[in-house]
């Protein structure tokens, strides 16, 4: 058996950490955008789900795997027009509209997968993304496989969390979206329009989680699986408190949960005479620990999950 | 060019059967500060609200220079050049003084320059003396700062007409002189300054012209010139109004309430009232002065037994209280209290009147037998208490969020002053209430004190104070700094103590 500290084991340990970080890390960018304009977005599960249903649903019919993430998309912002339209315009429980959508969502894919797919849902093969190899950089040592051996939508990742960042803290808008879930009055009172820009954030938030199902799809199993995000969303959801509603925090914390994930399949095959739910619980455990104080108390923004309403007598 | 700065025409505005304004006009002068005077409840806010955008007029119109303009939101009376300051800020407290200063505004393009912003921020808050430090976290800046803040993005975004909603009201006595120096200077700077107020003193110090509102309507538009307080207040209250409270002459007897070098912690642990040691007879109003923050709000609740000592000892007459319950300092020892957050302490805003209160005496007969509320009980105590108080309402089944300011500080007053108490402790009781209510309130002070009951009165607003206390002491970081006798306690003396000088 292979020691769990040899260069081979580390980097594949790395390597499949950032694997399965990835749909976290999509899903948790879609909570820190949602969460900062004042939107409680408990229905990531939901729209990673809805993304993996549409990445799959697209690439079987054009048999193409970009057209698999244009469907998922648009069905991740189908689920976030959901959470828009109850939760921002009709001003229902924020809790309640993300939880319904998480159960709708589960019940109409699997649904609809029977539909699409038939019997031959648990042995087809859609089209993926392959991995590839930036020649050059490929072959430095531990780093190589684990940052440019990976295929399209890990970089797509990297991106999108340089592209919340920039939006958030660096444009006129991402002020807007920062302060409409802090104070939304100060917002409507600025002449901008609090529904707009939670209609936006929202729905964007929706394409983002998405891309999250679209990779567990397109780049790992190549098939869909009916509630094949397993709890993911709610993973992402600790990780947008534990980054503290910031896309680079976020990214830090589903790294951590996705390191202690890889660990813990490493584990359970180097230890095999241990019951392998022992080791399951790591990466919960692990974010149940993050979230209780190892990292002090987190402020949420001020208005998140309270609907808005004009001051009317 | 008209001769008016801004003109509201005949503006209507009713919300179902309520007429909120009812044709009003009003005409403001370029370059003046007009101030809107009225009582809470005259509208003044619903018309301030129709010239923002934030309410459509059910009639009448908008001159600006003499041309009609259509105000149907925020941005297109920002477009404008209509600035608003609400009397709760619109800030983001976790974002800088120059990231709420830009927020929302036009034509910036797709890069925030917050450099460049904070240069010419800087440097406009300079040419009026703000001396507003455009990096700060807006949160960490006292709220007189905040509001400089406020009025610093109206005119950063080039406001012609500023709206204030009863600037002075967050204001210590202390900052207001400067706050009034500030509007001077933005008046020569050419700007129109709306003044919305419910304080006289306030409209004769700072106002060219006034408008006063009452029920919906313009009384009076005047220059300040031409009138007078008195007339101002008849205008606005309908009626004579009481400046002086009269204290009748009168005897007190014994201690009552005595404090032994008391110290007691804030809510963050820090040492909020150092050694406090006064003693309170019977039939005398001790009043509390100091700036806000100096340990008033902990005195109140060491008293009212919310809030735990530290060392030293309560006594209310000769027993012991420091260890007692709440309820047993309420319903045992006779101490009521009348707290200074009305909403948060006071009240609970959703139920209605008539259990609002009840809510010292709900668990015993008559209110509730055998663990059932009798509500034909609970209405009759609270229509009887509604008269005696003379609180304004539709029903005593209505939720006393709804009322206004004044009655609902009645309702407290009534529920708190029905056990015949021996001691009252009111914070800050006169807070946000407008003439009228601050004198129902400083009378029923009166009369208990004149029923022999021991007062302590808190409040930050020292010409209330001095009206109707016997002496007068000053808090400053948690010590009781001295103790004057109201006739030798003149605004001077006791503001160097609220300063921390000692006599």
């Amino acid at each position: 058996m292979e020691s769990l500290f040899s260069l081979q084991a580390i980097t594949e340990i790395l390597s499949t950490s950032l694997r399965l970080s990835v749909p976290l890390v999509f899903a948790a960018l879609a909570g820190v955008l949602s969460e900062r304009s004042g939107v409680f977005n408990i229905a990531l599960e939901g729209k990673i789900l809805a993304g993996a249903f549409g990445a799959a649903f697209g690439a079987f019919l054009m048999e193409d795997p970009y057209s698999g993430l244009v469907v998922g998309m648009l069905f991740g912002m189908m689920a976030g027009s959901i959470l828009a339209v109850l939760g921002v315009t009709f001003g229902v429980n924020q809790i309640v509209t993300g939880i319904a959508i998480n159960i709708f969502v589960l019940g109409i894919t699997a649904f609809l997968s029977r539909i699409v797919f038939g019997a031959q849902a648990n042995t087809l093969r859609l089209p993926g993304f392959k991995a590839f190899d930036f020649p050059g950089l490929s072959s430095i040592p531990v780093v190589g496989p684990v940052l440019f051996g990976q295929d399209l939508m890990v970089y797509l990742m990297f991106i999108c969390v340089g592209a919340v960042f920039l939006f958030l803290y660096r444009t006129p808008w991402g002020l807007a979206v920062r302060a409409v879930g802090e104070n939304p009055s100060a917002v409507d009172s600025a002449g901008l329009s609090v529904t707009k820009l939670r209609y936006g954030c929202v729905i964007a938030a929706g394409a983002l989680a998405a891309l999250g199902g679209c990779y567990l799809v397109l780049s790992q199993v190549f098939l869909f699986s009916e509630h094949m995000s397993a709890g993911k969303g709610f993973i992402a959801l600790a990780a947008v408190i534990l980054g503290r509603w910031n896309p680079v925090g976020a990214l830090c914390a589903c790294l951590l949960f996705g390191f202690f994930d890889a660990l813990q399949l490493r584990l359970q095959f180097n230890y095999q005479d241990v019951p392998h739910q022992f080791f399951l619980m790591l990466p919960y455990l692990i974010s149940i620990l993050a979230l209780v104080g190892l990292v002090g108390k987190p402020r949420p923004p001020a208005a998140v999950g309270r609907h808005y309403r004009r001051e009317a007598k | 060019m008209s001769a008016y700065k801004l003109s509201l025409e005949g503006i209507s505005k009713s919300f179902g059967a309520v007429t909120a304004n009812d044709r009003v006009t009003l005409r403001v002068r370029p370059g003046t500060v007009h101030a809107v005077l009225g009582e809470n409840g005259a509208g003044k806010s619903t018309l301030m609200n129709v010239l923002y955008g934030l309410y459509r007029p059910d009639e009448g119109r908008i001159l600006i220079d003499g041309r009609d303009v259509v105000i149907d939101s925020p941005r297109a009376a920002l477009a404008a050049g209509i600035g608003m300051v609400h009397q709760h800020f619109m800030l983001v407290g976790q974002l800088t003084v120059t990231e709420n200063i830009v927020l929302g505004m036009k034509g910036q393009g797709l890069k925030l320059d917050l450099a460049s912003h904070r240069r010419k921020i800087a440097k406009l808050s300079q040419s009026f003396g703000f001396e507003i430090d455009p990096t700060a976290d807006v949160m960490k800046l006292p709220i007189g700062m905040q509001q400089r803040v406020e009025i610093l993005k109206l005119i950063y975004q080039n406001a012609e007409i500023l709206i204030l909603d009863e600037p002075t009201s967050v204001l210590t006595p202390n900052e207001t002189g400067p706050f009034f120096e500030l509007l001077e200077r933005l008046k020569s700077a050419g700007k129109t300054i709306l003044f919305i107020t419910h304080k006289l003193e306030e409209v004769m110090a700072i106002a060219d012209d006034v408008t006063v509102m009452q029920g919906g309507k313009v009384k009076a538009s005047l220059a300040k010139s031409e009138t007078d307080p008195a007339s101002l207040a008849r205008t606005m209250v309908g009626r004579d109004v009481l400046f002086q409270v009269k204290r009748s002459a009168h005897s007190t007897g014994e201690p009552v309430l005595r404090l032994a070098d008391v110290s007691a912690n804030n809510a963050r642990g820090l040492k909020a009232l150092d050694r406090v040691t006064f003693e309170i007879r019977a039939g005398e109003v001790f009043g509390i002065a100091g700036v806000d923050g100096n340990g008033q709000a902990e005195l109140a609740e060491v008293i009212s037994g919310l809030r735990p000592v530290e060392s030293g000892r309560i006594h209310v007459s000769d027993t012991d209280v420091t260890q007692a319950s709440i309820s047993d300092r309420a319903r045992r020892f006779g101490v009521a209290y009348v707290p200074e957050d009305r909403h948060r302490d006071g009240l609970v805003l959703d139920e209605s009147v008539a259990q609002n209160m009840i809510l010292r005496t709900y668990n015993r007969r008559p209110f509730a037998r055998f663990g059932f509320f009798d509500r034909s009980a609970i209405r009759d105590h609270a229509e009887r208490l509604a008269s005696a108080f003379a609180v304004r309402l539709q029903s005593v089944d209505q939720e006393v969020r709804y009322l206004s300011g004044g009655n609902q500080q009645k309702v407290i007053l009534a529920r708190e002053l029905e056990g015949a108490p021996r001691v009252l402790v009111v914070a800050q009781p006169t807070k946000g209430l407008d003439v009228g209510a601050i004198e129902f309130v400083q009378q029923q002070i009166l009369a208990q004190r004149d029923r022999g009951v021991a007062v302590l009165y808190i409040s930050t607003e020292l010409e209330h104070l001095l009206d109707v206390c016997d002496r007068v002491g000053v808090l400053f970081r948690g010590k009781l700094m001295d103790t004057i006798g109201s006739d030798d306690a003149t605004p001077e003396r006791v503001g160097l103590l609220m300063a921390g000088v000692a006599a």
